[in-house]
């Protein structure tokens, strides 16, 4: 470790060598087994087990015997199976809708939370109790509320709110939906609200003397001085909607039918409940790659904008 | 602008204000209620009779054990990604060398990494190593999904620290173990309390580990619990909703508590 030391910052070193020669302890960093557990946790169970996911899909594998090499056999399967298909275009539909009914929501929640009062921090602690339950929770509590005989059907005797919710297969779609934003519709409020408090008030007070309008400071102030919120938001709703698992597999186990068996549902239902991993390697490959593709193109989109920034600056 | 009331912004405000307590309300008033008042009342009325013999119920029905796996593996994970994600994160602010920067990058690549997707290979290093329904098989690939962002919220915090602190600690003869005891660790302090809070609930709440790592009921953490509840009790909607009202005590406890380190826990430094 001394070597690369001395060769990185020769000045430094030279300079202080001399002036405090008893100074003694190492003008070495730390070593490196400081790093080590942290590098062992995540090697073993989150890097191999993502070169892993490769291997196994092709690979034969019951999940209990010894897996078998079967090639590409896996990919055959999963490729020429329009359930495959079926589930990547339900989880597309998430992410879009999910996208476009949660930011508008949480922007506008954020916004009205960002502003100091009373009445306001009142909202805060209530609009964030969905934070603390587990997806299972919130998933049994709208089971209960959504159930057509014993719901909210009942409650206010109006017959639009009497519907099988999760028994119909286009509205448990959108059912499934909205209680994902319920859930993560908090969370994203609390970026915006974080955001919006960083804005200098000075621009607020320069555009009132303008004479600009609400309406006209929020498109020309708040929403260009949140693009980066807005991205950092945009990219954890992208690319966690192709992850949303345990409150679809509580709420709907994928039904009624196939509904709702998204991408990492029909995963989960091929490898655990079929006893075949192999094709459930394949998806879960899907996913990654997907995955990686949105967050690194949407850090890409993100640093391109940063960049041209800086230019003008 | 501060004067004048946003009336959009206070009905969409006040609407949304419903849509989040209708079902926080429910659980509760329905918790409270009795079998035949769950099927002949209103559900969103107040119980006429209301009675605890749900959680009652739910007492007798192993609740404890669940809550105390469920403490086990929180704890444990925390404790453990804490201290390894701390002593990574000061190798890769005060190191000199290459491969602190890998390292750091490592981590942020990390961050895409999806769980879900890594299920089956873990499951099969678990199987393998003989650790199947055991806590620990649960502890284990929680505290490394929790490392990644832990190390970097630490980094990020620990760059703050001014460098004349290390050295006058460095002229006193300090190692690099007395300065991350004695000086790191009680300045970034709030980043802990930000990493254990976050780490935490994600554990608490976790539901994918537990589901395809253990099985018996000896095992069992509390959302697994909920949805066994779930089977169980079927037609016992009370009792599930009181068991959920039950597994989220704690959490709320800590809301009441310490709702801001809460809060900042929560978004786990991305508003920063």
């Amino acid at each position: 470790m001394d070597a690369p030391t001395i060769a990185s910052e020769p000045v430094e070193l030279g300079s202080k060598a001399v002036g405090r020669p008893g100074a003694g302890h190492p003008r070495t960093g730390p070593s490196p087994l400081m790093a080590v557990p942290a590098l062992v946790f995540f090697g073993v169970f989150a890097l191999l087990p993502l070169g892993g996911v490769v291997v196994l899909s092709l690979m034969r594998w019951d999940g209990i015997g010894d897996p078998s090499w079967t090639g590409f056999g896996n990919w055959v399967t999963t490729l020429s199976d329009p359930a495959t298909y079926h589930a990547i275009w339900l989880s597309l539909q998430v992410m879009v809708v999910s996208w476009l009914f949660q930011t508008p929501v949480s922007l506008l929640l954020g916004v009205l939370l960002a502003g100091r009062g009373r009445y306001r921090a009142v909202l805060g602690v209530l609009y964030f109790l969905p934070l603390l339950l587990s997806a299972a929770a919130i998933a049994i509590a709208f089971k209960a509320l959504l159930d057509p005989n014993f719901g909210m059907s009942r409650a206010f005797g109006v017959a639009a709110l009497s519907q099988d919710w999760l028994g119909d297969p286009t509205l448990a779609l959108y059912v499934v939906i909205f209680v994902i934003g319920w859930q993560f519709i908090p969370f994203h409020t609390l970026l915006y609200q974080a955001g919006v408090r960083q804005i200098p008030r000075q621009l607020y007070e320069a555009a009132e003397i303008d004479g600009a309008g609400r309406v006209r400071q929020f498109l020309s102030i708040t929403l260009p001085q949140l693009r980066y919120t807005i991205i950092t938001s945009s990219t954890l709703m992208l690319v966690g909607s192709l992850t949303y698992f345990d409150l679809v597999f509580v709420l709907t186990g994928g039904g009624p039918g196939d509904a709702t068996r998204f991408l990492p549902l029909d995963m989960y239902l091929n490898g655990f409940s079929n006893n075949d991993m192999g094709r459930a390697s394949t998806l879960a490959v899907l996913l990654v790659v997907a995955g990686l593709a949105l967050s690194l193109g949407l850090a890409r989109l993100a640093g391109f904008q940063r960049g041209s920034q800086l230019e003008g600056a | 602008m501060r004067a004048r009331p946003n009336v959009p912004a206070g009905i969409a405000g006040f609407v949304w204000l419903v849509i989040v307590l209708v079902p926080v309300y429910y659980i509760v008033v329905t918790s409270l209620r009795d079998q035949r008042g769950f099927y002949d009342a209103n559900p969103l009325a107040i119980p006429a009779n209301p009675t605890l013999s749900n959680y009652d119920l739910v007492l007798r029905n192993d609740f404890l054990r669940y809550f105390l796996n469920s403490a086990v593996v929180t704890l444990g994970t925390v404790a453990i990604t804490v201290a390894v994600s701390l002593t990574a994160a000061y190798y890769v602010v005060r190191g000199r060398t290459r491969f602190s920067g890998v390292t750091y990058n490592a981590f942020l690549l990390g961050l895409a990494i999806p769980l879900q997707a890594t299920i089956i290979p873990i499951y099969y290093l678990i199987t393998r190593a003989h650790l199947y329904d055991t806590l620990l098989a649960v502890i284990l690939p929680s505290v490394a999904f929790a490392i990644p962002l832990s190390v970097v919220i630490l980094a990020n915090f620990l760059r703050d620290v001014p460098n004349e602190l290390f050295e006058s600690m460095r002229v006193d003869g300090a190692g690099h173990w007395r300065m991350l005891v004695s000086l790191v660790l009680p300045l970034v302090k709030p980043a802990v309390v930000t990493v254990a809070v976050y780490d935490g609930l994600n554990v608490w709440n976790g539901f994918l580990f537990p589901l395809i790592l253990t099985q018996s009921s000896d095992q069992r953490v509390l959302p697994m619990a909920l949805w066994a509840f779930q089977g169980q009790f079927r037609v016992n909607i009370p009792a599930v909703l009181a068991a959920v009202l039950l597994s989220t005590l704690p959490v709320l406890a800590l809301y009441i508590l310490g709702r801001r380190q809460l809060v900042t826990g929560l978004t786990a430094g991305f508003g920063k």
